[in-house]
């Protein structure tokens, strides 16, 4: 192709993209004057190369658009919505024609008639005859291509007179002039006169300069042929305006000519290759390191220190030559943002931040798509329509926000929008009728995870399908795409409220710094973009893997953390038992989870150069690629999102997200508490808050006694009275019986269970009471209902080894019967009424409080929810017991028989009182 | 012989079989080296490797073949080539000969053939004493679907 036509493509693609952009603003605010002159400048420089080049078809478009645009600048029409649409769609087809020339190195044939019609007849005043009704013959409809000359020899004999111009013969187009068409010369002269503001702003190349200097050079030398022209046919007015910006222009030129040297227009390809040569450069470098390392060679020390400081100087500066402000990957999306508003009838703002923040250059052109994809996901589906947000209180206009920033080595950017939120429940039933879940596994899932299904393949909620999106494939792809550059995509939703996704992308990916690991014999890297923490485990370190129903964790500050050996996911290995894993936890963070990678060693870090993976590998989804370390052998790059989808399907679904952990952890483990998952008596599992359990033990069944009728067993040197959950009669006659030990007001108790299954944590919301001794209550624990154990009354049980449910305790204490619908209020008084000496039978609900009247159990002391204590008083249910109520005072609820109310935190009074209750009992 | 009808081979051994593989479609013949093996690969990945910087994915002949796989030390050599921008080696026992047959002694692939072998053969060439199977190497390397079970 010839060069200078590439050069104007190169060239005419940036300005169309501003063009777009600008006109996009305009439309906005149409008299913003500023934008205008940019947008007018641009056009005619596009106009201008073309007449030079001789692109016909390209320079009529461009003429027939500066002419319309110039009537928008002189004021004499006002800037409609049609009309920006008409100057967008020639804005198009000028880049379908230099598409097409790119391709084959002419322009396409191709007939604009219609185009130019729309616009001449918009610049005419007459409207469009497409938009409007169908619009009477165009006047000048029959004549021919409007010769493109823009500043070639005039011939001198048509050198216009003043009388040309009042007759409107045009001297460059060789025609009359249409009514309502500006003759090129004014224009140029318009041009002339615009100043052009943002020329800072644009990498000028040097075919720009020439051009810019060319008319620089009409302007100072008036011996040119083409300045009686203008300053004749474009007189009176504009050609005084010519004349005295003329010297503006001149040092506006020079200033142009200063900055040309400034910048250089580089081809990519040289890019790339210098890229490549500093990355085998950098592998050289290690190269080095390894081998005096390895020997020891002091004389290459500083020489390769040197060396060492030279090549990341020169990774950085390569780097930066490769650096793009993100802003470039959005300036297609206000058109696209105008366009979809337009298209579905919504009112969009598009605010964009942080278009400075800049990344490497092959990192964003593959986000480009994504991106826009995302955007118009956001307009389409996000938003909703102006009137349904009127009648949701929302401004009419919708707004998608669009941001960059860097964090660590990496950039965020986030897509927010304030629409109308991803719908759960649509979502669960989309992915039950796609049969991507079932409803069971859908049961088990948060809110977040289910609404993390619009990522998955085949996914598409849109009741309609757009011709914009909604064909089914869009976050899929999206998502398919981040994570194969390196990145993750995550989303936030509130229903009502909005949508944000957050893209997390790696600056580059050429070169990475990674931790190089060892499992087995392999050594795999390890980006360390998605490493959060390594964590010594196994022998000489204080925290080890522990193991619950056959999963690995481990401890992390408070925390549970699934661990998994790398060599079980590789299947290098076989399963690995908590005992054998020693090493390092490397605690990735990768698709909005935290995972813990267990390897045998961490060796070092290094910065390596990624190498794609051949076809038949892409497909494994736990490695991103390969590399060629500093002794020259290759290892693989382990993928931290791959992996933690693979390690989230192995360890089920009890997986919380690292998001939602982050977020409990801010409130304070609101409501949450950590259960201990347990089986007794029965295949359902039953739950027992961890904050109760003292200690877990396991005994061998041998060593459990049976002495009239209570089970102790001989724990550090006292015997440890036992109940088993399941029934008195489950414990083994053989092998191991797991045992909760709990310890309260100095005495301990063991309650036995079948076996240990697992921990989770959850909110515990007691459903209701329950009608079996020895359970609380159920609550809805990963989705199922679980009985929740009554600690106390299996303590209880342990110590009297009574199975029936006893009042009066035989101990001599007073008993207490707690009616405490609350479970939390309950965990808190039960252990502080047995730590005051009472004994306390705790009743979950009402039923159970009458359940313990008919059963004939006796007590000194009712205690718990004033209400509820009112209510049995009502029924007639231990009308003669004194009650003690705690909690919120109701006045309009009768008081008889309360001994006093007291707010539940004063403890010292609540005990006082209930002192007092039990003495009037005795 | 002429250039325009004949075919250059070079003739490799893979078990007890002897095969040719033109030789316009290789790069170049190397002993390959310190081969990474690459966990949860399919069966045919032998590995990667380092060759002059580049990484070449190993591709066994052998297991394509459905044949058992090599006697740990055995003698193992590679035929490189290039498919788009990626390289590979595909692996093979012994590399022998370079041999210019003329194409009209080239016969289809015998209907009966395993499919294993009949999707990775060309043809077959009729020698005076025996017969030398043409061994399609891009086929071999080829993994969208065309991947033998």
């Amino acid at each position: 192709m010839d060069e200078l036509i590439g050069e104007f493509l190169a060239e005419t693609s940036e300005s169309l993209d501003v063009i777009d952009v600008e006109l996009v603003k305009f439309e906005a605010d149409p008299t913003d004057r500023a934008t205008l002159d940019n947008i007018f400048r641009l056009l005619h420089t596009i106009k201008g190369t073309c007449g030079f080049l001789g692109l016909e078809r390209l320079e009529a478009i461009a003429h027939a658009g500066e002419t319309l645009l110039g009537k928008f600048r002189d004021g004499d029409m006002v800037a409609d919505s049609n009309a920006v649409t008409v100057v967008l769609k020639s804005l198009d087809r000028i880049k379908e024609i230099t598409n097409g020339l790119e391709q084959t190195g002419v322009e396409p044939a191709g007939d604009d008639r219609d185009l130019i019609d729309r616009l001449e007849s918009l610049s005419q005043g007459h409207g469009d005859p497409e938009a409007a009704a169908p619009a009477e013959p165009v006047a000048a409809a029959p004549a021919p291509e409007p010769e493109p000359a823009p500043e070639p020899e005039p011939e001198p004999e048509v050198q216009a007179t003043a009388d040309d111009a009042a007759t409107g013969f045009d001297a460059d187009l060789g025609r009359e002039l249409r009514p309502g068409e500006v003759s090129l010369a004014d224009l140029e002269a318009a041009f002339l006169s615009t100043p052009g503001p943002e020329f800072e702003a644009e990498a000028e190349t040097a075919h720009d300069a020439e051009a810019d200097a060319d008319e620089d050079e009409h302007d100072a030398e008036p011996a040119h042929v083409d300045a009686p022209v203008k300053a004749e046919s474009a007189a009176p007015a504009p050609a005084a305006k010519s004349e005295s910006k003329a010297p503006a222009n001149d040092d506006a030129g020079q200033q142009q000519a200063h900055r040309t040297q400034a910048t250089i227009r580089v081809n990519v390809d040289t890019l790339e290759n210098l890229m490549t040569t500093v990355s085998e450069l950098v592998l050289a470098r290690n190269q080095l390191h390894q081998i005096v390392r390895d020997n020891d060679d002091s004389a290459l020390k500083t020489p390769l220190q040197r060396l060492s400081s030279v090549t990341a100087e020169l990774q950085d500066g390569v780097m930066k030559t490769r650096m793009q402000p993100v802003g470039d990957a959005w300036r297609k999306l206000p058109r696209i943002v105008r366009d979809v508003s337009q298209e579905l009838g919504k009112k969009i703002r598009l605010v964009q931040e942080g278009e400075d923040t800049e990344l490497d250059r092959q990192v964003l052109e593959l986000i480009r798509d994504p991106l826009t994809h995302m955007i118009r996901n956001s307009c389409d589906h996000g938003l909703e329509t102006p009137d349904e947000r009127a009648a949701a209180g929302k401004n009419e206009m919708g707004t998608v926000k669009l941001s960059a920033y860097h964090e660590g080595g990496a950039i965020i950017m986030k897509i927010i929008d304030d629409g109308r939120g991803l719908n759960a429940e649509k979502i669960r039933q989309k992915v039950i009728e796609k049969g991507l879940a079932s409803e069971a596994e859908l049961e088990n899932m948060s809110e977040a995870q289910i609404q993390r299904y619009i990522f998955a393949p085949g996914f598409s909620t849109a009741a309609a399908v757009t011709n914009l999106s909604g064909r089914g494939v869009g976050m899929d792809v999206v998502r398919t795409n981040i994570e194969q550059i390196g990145g993750s995509i995550d989303l936030f939703s509130e229903q009502g409220k909005g949508t944000t996704f957050t893209i997390k992308i790696p600056l580059t990916l050429a070169i990475v710094s990674a931790l190089i690991v060892k499992s087995g014999e392999d050594r795999f890297a390890a980006p360390q973009l998605s490493v959060r923490e390594l964590v010594r485990v196994g022998a000489g370190s204080s925290i080890a893997v522990e193991t619950l129903n056959g999963a690995n964790m481990i401890r992390l500050r408070d925390r549970l953390l699934p661990v998994i050996a790398l060599s079980e996911v590789l299947n290098t290995a076989e399963h690995t038992s908590a005992e054998d894993m020693t090493g390092y936890v490397i605690v990735l963070e990768a698709a909005g989870r935290k995972i813990g990678l267990v390897v045998d060693d961490v060796l070092d870090t290094e910065e390596i150069v990624v190498k794609p993976l051949s076809g038949p590998l892409r497909s494994i989804n736990v490695f991103s690629g390969a590399t060629i370390l500093g002794d020259g052998s290759v290892i693989m790059i382990l993928d931290p999102n791959g992996l933690a989808q693979e390690t989230s399907s192995a360890e089920g679904e009890e997986q919380s997200d690292a998001a939602a952990e982050d977020a409990a952890e801010a409130q304070g483990a609101n409501g949450r508490q950590r259960l201990l998952l347990v089986r007794a008596g029965g295949e359902e599992p039953k739950a027992v808050p961890v904050s109760l359990i003292t200690r877990l033990e396991d005994f061998e069944a041998q060593t459990i006694e049976q002495t009239d009728g209570r089970y102790v067993v001989q724990y550090r040197g006292r015997l440890l009275p036992l109940a088993h959950a399941g029934g008195m009669d489950h414990f083994p006659t053989e092998g191991r019986q797991p045992v909760l030990v709990f310890a309260e007001d100095g005495r301990s108790a063991g309650v036995a269970v079948d076996e240990i299954l697992d921990v989770v944590e959850e909110r515990l919301d007691l459903e209701m009471g329950s009608e079996r001794p020895g359970v609380i209550g159920s609550a809805i624990i990963k989705g199922k209902a679980t009985e929740v154990l009554d600690i106390a009354w299996h303590m209880q049980r342990a110590w009297n080894g009574a199975p029936q449910r006893k009042g009066k305790s035989s101990t001599g204490r007073n008993a207490v019967l707690l009616v405490e619908a609350d479970a939390f209020s309950r965990r808190m008084l039960a252990p502080l009424l047995a730590a005051a000496g009472y004994d306390v039978t705790v009743a979950g609900g009402l039923h159970e409080a009458r359940d313990a009247a008919t059963m004939g159990a006796e007590y000194d002391v009712l205690v718990g929810d004033p209400a509820a204590l009112a209510r049995l008083q009502e029924e007639g249910v231990y009308t003669n017991v004194p009650r003690l109520g705690v909690g919120e005072h109701d006045y309009t609820q009768s008081t008889d028989g309360f001994v006093a109310i007291m707010p539940a935190g004063d403890r010292g009074g609540l005990i006082a009182a209930l002192d007092q209750a039990a003495r009037s009992a005795a | 012989m002429s250039v325009e009808d004949s075919f250059e081979y070079v003739t490799v051994r893979i078990g007890d079989q002897l095969l040719g593989v033109e030789v316009k479609q290789i790069r170049e013949v190397f002993s390959p080296q310190d081969v990474t093996s690459v966990p949860r690969a399919p069966g045919e990945i032998a590995g990667l490797l380092n060759l002059r910087g580049r990484i070449v994915t190993a591709v066994d002949a052998r297991h394509r073949l459905g044949l058992p796989p090599r006697e740990p030390g055995a003698n193992v050599m590679a035929l490189g080539l290039e498919e788009g921008t990626e390289l590979f080696g595909v692996l093979v026992d012994e590399v022998g000969e370079v041999m210019r047959l003329k194409s009209d002694t080239l016969e289809p692939t015998p209907a009966h053939l395993d499919p294993k072998w009949r999707v990775l053969l060309k043809g077959v060439h009729r020698l005076e004493k025996d017969l030398l199977a043409v061994l399609d190497i891009r086929a071999l390397i080829a993994w969208q679907g065309g991947l033998a079970a």
